[in-house]
């Protein structure tokens, strides 16, 4: 690990910046769950939440400033989750798919 | 650190295993990203299996999900993100060595954090009054179901509730928690414990508050949100 600590100090003007673009894209989802896109809609939403959630990770949690094992070890985390959850959406999704006895 | 505090510990705030306090804030920061990462599978399983069931009982979990009251969830949601800054200004008024800021921004964001949670409360309260928690008294007079609808889709429905309570149950709790180790920082920073050389609980603290942020951003849609149209 190097000797620098993580006290490099970000301008209030970047925090601010955050939470304005948090603000908007809290009136975007909430205007987007008001209009009928179909399965569209939950596409958007997601993508909007994961928006927030990097910019909260990124910035607030200060990730994007630290060191390169904090990148490994945050990211190992969201990685491991996303292979459970596609790999048992997959599962779920395609029971049914093919006719096979005892599916 | 004062100079009292330096003649009980020649070393300070150094602990005898780190060569330096840059090493020993980052293995802290380390160490709080290893408590997340088992966080984040605490909660992604709650998640998986919501989402699961929201596709293997669609129609129930729609009925279920319209009676949350979206105003309210919006509110708060705005009320948690902006928690969210004033914990990171409290964070930076450690690194600045700001004690005032330090104390004043922990006391607001632990009185947003009690804003959040009484506003939640009032939510639980008109649903517990509308028979909507799970259980012997769970009642489907609410829900709107359509007409000779089958008696699964009130079991979805109330399937629905159970991840709905146990969800968003465990993030209040998540709040409580830190809305005490807030309490105790605020007391801390006000003594002046904190400064630029060591602010490290207040660093950790903010790391959790802001996961806190993190996993209601994840709840607010999926439980408020995605199910508006069907």
């Amino acid at each position: 690990m190097s000797d620098h600590t993580t006290s490099h100090v970000l301008p209030k003007s970047t925090y601010y910046a955050v939470y304005a673009a948090l603000m908007v894209l809290l009136v975007a989802t909430v205007g987007f769950a008001f209009v009928d896109l179909g399965a569209l809609n939950f596409l958007v939403t997601m993508i909007i939440a994961v928006a927030k959630a990097l910019m909260i990770a990124l910035i607030f949690m200060h990730v994007r400033y630290s060191e390169r094992l904090v990148w490994v070890f945050a990211g190992a985390s969201f990685l491991w989750l996303g292979i459970m959850i596609v790999f048992t959406l997959n599962d779920y999704f395609t029971r049914g798919w093919l006719n096979i006895p005892g599916k | 650190m004062s100079l009292a505090e330096v003649g009980h510990h020649p070393r300070g705030h150094l602990a005898s295993h780190f060569e330096t306090l840059g090493q020993q804030h980052e293995s802290a920061i380390l160490g709080m990203w290893t408590f997340l990462a088992t966080e984040v599978m605490f909660f992604g399983g709650l998640f998986l299996g919501f989402v699961v069931y929201r596709f293997t009982d669609p129609q129930g979990f729609a009925l279920a999900s319209r009676q949350l009251d979206i105003t309210l969830g919006t509110v708060n949601t705005f009320v948690l993100l902006t928690s969210s800054l004033s914990m990171a200004l409290a964070v930076r008024a450690g690194q600045t060595g700001d004690r005032k800021g330090q104390v004043r921004f922990l006391l607001l964001t632990m009185a947003m954090a009690i804003t959040f949670l009484g506003i939640k409360s009032f939510e639980y309260y008109e649903e517990f009054e509308k028979h909507l928690f799970p259980g012997a008294h769970f009642s489907t007079a609410h829900l709107n179901l359509p007409e000779g609808a089958p008696e699964i889709l009130g079991q979805q429905a109330q399937l629905y509730f159970v991840f709905y309570f146990f969800m968003t149950g465990l993030h209040a709790f998540h709040m409580i928690i830190g809305i005490v180790i807030m309490g105790v920082l605020a007391v801390q920073a006000q003594r002046g414990k904190f400064t630029p050389e060591h602010f490290t609980p207040l660093e950790l603290t903010g790391l959790y508050w802001h996961f806190v942020d993190l996993v209601w951003v994840f709840l607010f849609p999926l439980l408020y949100l995605i199910d508006l149209h069907k």
